[in-house]
């Protein structure tokens, strides 16, 4: 077995994607002159949130995610082991490195991190509160953003004799510098709060491990676990429409699985009024919900593809009429939880013991809300506002002649849209011809030539030397990435023949027939009793598994995003397996061992 | 309790006297949701009626007269012809019929003709003058047919009548009446799998874990080491199965055609092949937790999954004791006395994270 990964510099560029480089921020690229620290690093290819090929634009918020994680661990709270996560994008996909904290900085860095952290989990409450203040503000001036195009004359009330100073062309470009602003905000936002959770988390989860050396890592999420959460919020909403529906004797109307015809339906009655209304009023927040991670333009939107929530509420419409209770057991679920915990303080020792426990659970369940709730808030419902405001402007290009489709302006880098936005601004003040649309037609097709050859590579899952140990616990807890996931790429695979070895991210043993899906749009082919086998899942397909029987993804971690979901939802669930989808193919029959992290080939 | 029978799940406190202490611990495992092997003790009133039907005293009387204890031949004589005399009596009509229709139920339980059982005696109290004697008493293994049955019991009441017990009580003085003797009569396990269970890991004393080892057959092999078991770790709040080494079982330990245990060389698919399922193994650790709970302390016990009993109810007990060697050392304590305060301890956590080592 290897005792290291490839060199970043081995690499070579996939058949037809020479020049790919061009697509990204130069100091996101390898390069020659930090090559001797490049090469001392252990890069990791990020497919919880990023495992696809990066179009140019979407590489933004890669960055503005990695950097504002970054600054929190650095220069807000001094994680006293752990700087922060360097990156890097090669052939189109994300890498990332821990930096870990120098030896010699560790305790100038504990004081003031006891000092900042213990600031905010004194304060939590108070502090969160004011997050979900400040996030609602941030999509509502998201919202308020307009790409509108520019008028023929500026208004004379509005513009000239206001005294305003200043006209529609620079206000055009001050919303795109706005966008940019708040995207990175938001990403500020995010980390304020996401790494104290997990340090919380992962205290509570170290004494656990020390009073019960073989406790499964799922009951300690189980004892923390939120009973109502926000991340599930989206898809109780279909369930409580469904309810609707068949309550209001509107089922039949759902029964033709088309959308239009549906609304046709539903419109000729005051029920079917009543009950589109309530889809409207449920829509806005709870189905700015993407089907991938929410970090990928191309990512589906139920709002914007209401066939989507319009499928689900059909087939939850259909094992209501079974008879079947859709509804979460409430007090069944607190009970069970309270047994748990019960349980395991009888286990204790001593009262010191049950003391402490006591009180690290009670801070581990006051941070985890965020945890668990902070993804819908952030990648799901800031980054889809996000995609249609830069949807809106790609519209406005194309009714310029800069390029054919709205989607084709994410082919353009972040600092290349100013320009492009420069060209048309120049255009309309002057006006003259525009150097656009000779300019980006060819450029964006070369573009999209690349990408597609990045897309059909296969990222080598890390490069350079590994560490003895992981011990960076973020790094654990995200990404899933141990010193046994790294030994596994090393061996190239899984354990013994036709096993991989993943997360043990949610309990039970199940077989079943595969099914391999790469993107979110396959998820119609999921066939009941079937077993799941993604890159990763998002909280979104959860209304499908009521269909699967299990999970196995090739990334993530016992709290990456899919972890929590399944664990909700009792679906058996493997993560972090590294090459399922490359091993297992649609029709295997394979063994999920979901309490072990173990996924067999039968 | 029907007249002379009761069965061990119609076991309490006060019937003690009249079954004996073994049918007694069955009873209350039983009673504890501890499932023992089925079965029924037959109550010392059978053995009365049974003894004065047949007149026992005047042959006793006859037989005992002149004994001189000091003469090994006359005593080993005079006993054997009681016993003989006891094993070949009539039993009262009403107790053997209680106690083929008894039988008759076991079987019909453990859907089969003839099930085999053990028929022991059960002492019946401590202050009895021979309770000393106790384990004297006979125990008949794989006892198969109605039949054999009343022939067991009876060689069982015999037993009363050790050349041991018979001195000691002419030597003291007792009355021959004053002795008793209930009769258990318990479905033999015929195990598809057995071994043993811990309600702690031996390996590092985590209480919240219960070990299992299991072999196919008998526990023979296991509880001796001749078999190298499958292992299976099983959280005790969650009943998930946290760690499973299924083994290659060389030998299995079976029953031959003269109902003995003998050992078998084991190969191929059965030999590597996990000797129990996933049910069966939650069931054995809520059997353990169950017996951990009664006894409150941590068990060491016994199993078997009996191929005759349905799924569901096939898990038994055969044997629950303390465990001895961590039981005696303090619990992991992860505060160790001294309790840090969240920050230093949050601090301390993310210096050594635990969870970059998966199990």
């Amino acid at each position: 077995m290897a005792d290291r990964f490839p060199s970043p510099f081995e690499i070579e560029a996939p058949e037809g994607a020479e020049g790919w480089q061009d697509l990204y921020t130069y100091s996101s690229l390898f390069s020659q002159g930090r090559r001797d620290y490049e090469d001392s690093m252990f890069w990791f290819q990020d497919g919880v949130h990023w495992p696809t090929a990066l179009r140019p634009w979407d590489a933004t918020l890669y960055e503005y995610a990695i950097t504002s994680l970054s600054q929190y661990n650095t220069r807000h709270l001094q994680v006293p082991p752990a700087n922060g996560i360097d990156f890097r994008i090669l052939n189109g996909y994300a890498y990332l490195t821990p930096v870990p904290a120098p030896e010699a900085d560790i305790e100038a860095r504990v004081a003031n991190f006891m000092d900042r952290a213990g600031f905010y989990f004194m304060n939590w409450n108070d502090l969160y509160d004011k997050w979900m203040v400040k996030i609602r503000d941030l999509v509502k001036e998201l919202e308020e953003i307009d790409f509108s195009p520019l008028p023929e004359l500026e208004s004379a009330d509005d513009v000239v004799k206001s005294g305003a100073g200043v006209g529609s062309g620079w206000k055009i470009q001050a919303d795109y510098h706005k966008l940019l602003d708040l995207a990175l905000k938001l990403w500020q936002f995010h980390f304020e709060f996401l790494n104290l959770g997990y340090a919380a988390y992962l205290d509570f989860f170290g004494f656990c491990k020390q009073a019960w050396p073989n406790i499964p890592d799922l009951a300690i999420a189980k004892m923390v676990a939120g009973v109502e959460v926000d991340l599930f919020r989206p898809d109780e909403e279909l369930k409580r429409l469904a309810h609707l529906a068949v309550d209001s004797g509107l089922a039949e109307a759902f029964a033709t699985g088309d959308v239009e015809a549906t609304c046709q339906v539903l419109k000729g009655s005051d029920a079917g009024t009543a009950w589109i209304a309530s889809f409207q009023e449920a829509a806005e927040p709870w189905f700015n919900f993407s089907t991938g991670s929410g970090f990928y333009h191309s990512d589906k939107i139920w709002i914007e593809n209401v066939e989507i929530p319009f499928d689900f509420i059909g087939n939850y419409i259909t094992k209501l009429q079974a008879g079947e209770d859709l509804a979460r057991p409430m007090e069944a679920i607190r009970a069970e939880r309270d047994r748990i915990v019960n349980e395991y303080a009888d286990l204790l020792a001593t009262d010191e013991d049950r003391e402490a426990f006591q009180g690290k659970l009670g801070l581990a369940r006051v941070v985890f809300p965020y945890v668990e709730n902070h993804n819908f808030y952030v990648e799901h419902w800031s980054h889809s506002v996000i995609w249609r405001k830069m949807r809106q402007l790609g519209e406005l290009f194309v009714k310029e002649g800069f390029w054919e489709d709205a989607n084709d302006i994410f082919f353009l880098k972040r600092t290349e849209v100013e320009d492009a936005l420069f060209d048309y601004f120049h255009a309309w003040a002057t006006p003259a011809p525009a150097a656009g649309p000779s300019h980006w037609p060819a450029e964006i097709e070369r573009r999209r030539t690349i990408h597609n050859a990045l897309s059909a590579w296969k990222p080598t899952p890390a490069m350079g030397v590994p560490p003895e140990v992981i011990t960076e616990p973020f790094t654990v807890m995200l990404w899933g990435i141990t010193t046994d996931s790294v030994s596994a790429w090393l061996g190239g695979g899984g354990g013994e023949d036709g096993e991989l070895r993943g997360m043990s991210a949610s309990p039970g043993v199940v077989e079943g027939p595969a099914r391999v899906i790469f993107s979110p749009d396959q998820i119609s082919e999921v066939q009941e009793g079937e077993i799941l086998v993604a890159p990763l899942t998002a909280p979104s397909w959860a209304p499908i598994f009521g269909k699967i029987q299990a999970t196995v993804t090739d990334t993530g971690g016992m709290m990456s995003h899919a972890a929590i979901v399944c664990r909700e939802y009792g679906l058996p669930a493997v993560t972090g397996t590294g090459f399922a989808t490359s091993t297992i193919k649609t029709g295997d029959r394979i063994r999920v061992d979901g309490s072990n992290g173990v996924v067999t080939i039968l | 309790m029907t007249t002379h029978i009761m069965w061990f799940e119609g076991y309490w406190d006060g019937l003690k006297a009249e079954v004996g202490g073994k049918a007694a611990s069955l009873g209350e495992m039983t009673g504890a949701g501890l499932p023992v092997p089925p079965g029924f003790a037959l109550a010392t009133s059978a053995y009365r009626a049974s003894r004065d039907a047949a007149d026992l005293d005047a042959t006793l009387a006859r037989l005992l007269h002149g004994l001189d204890t000091d003469d090994t031949a006359m005593v080993s004589d005079r006993c054997g012809r009681i016993r003989t005399h006891i094993a070949e009596m009539p039993m009262d009509p009403e107790v053997e019929e209680r106690l083929r229709q008894s039988y008759a139920e076991l079987c019909r339980r453990s859907s089969s003709d003839d099930v085999p059982v053990a028929v022991r005696s059960s002492a019946t109290s401590e202050d009895s003058p021979d309770a000393s004697f106790a384990g004297e008493h006979d125990t008949y293994l794989w006892v198969r047919g109605a039949d054999a049955v009343v022939d067991a019991v009876r060689r069982c009441w015999a037993s009363l009548f050790t050349d041991r017990a018979t001195c000691y009580r002419v030597e003291m003085g007792y009355e021959h009446r004053s002795v008793e003797m209930a009769v258990v009569v318990q479905k033999m396990v015929r195990p598809i799998s057995a071994g043993v269970a811990f309600t702690l890991n031996p390996s590092d004393g985590d209480r919240s874990t219960i070990a299992i080892d299991s072999a196919w057959g008998f526990g023979e092999g296991v509880v001796s080491g001749e078999v190298t078991p499958d292992n299976f770790l099983v959280d005790k709040v969650l009943y998930e199965i946290t760690r499973r080494k299924v083994a290659t079982k060389e030998v299995e330990f079976c029953l031959n055609g003269s109902d003995a245990v003998h050992k078998v060389p084991l190969a191929g698919e059965r030999a590597a092949a996990a000797s129990l399922t996933d049910d069966q193994i939650k069931a054995i650790a809520q059997l353990a937790r169950r017996a951990e709970k009664h006894y409150r302390c941590a068990q060491d016990i016994e199993w078997a999954v009996d191929a005759d009993l349905a799924d569901g109810e096939n898990v038994v007990l055969l044997q629950s004791r303390p465990e001895t060697v961590w039981s005696k050392k303090t619990a992991n304590s992860p505060t160790g006395g001294a309790n840090l305060d969240m920050m230093s301890s949050i601090v301390t956590t993310l210096m050594n994270p635990l969870n970059s080592r998966k199990s």
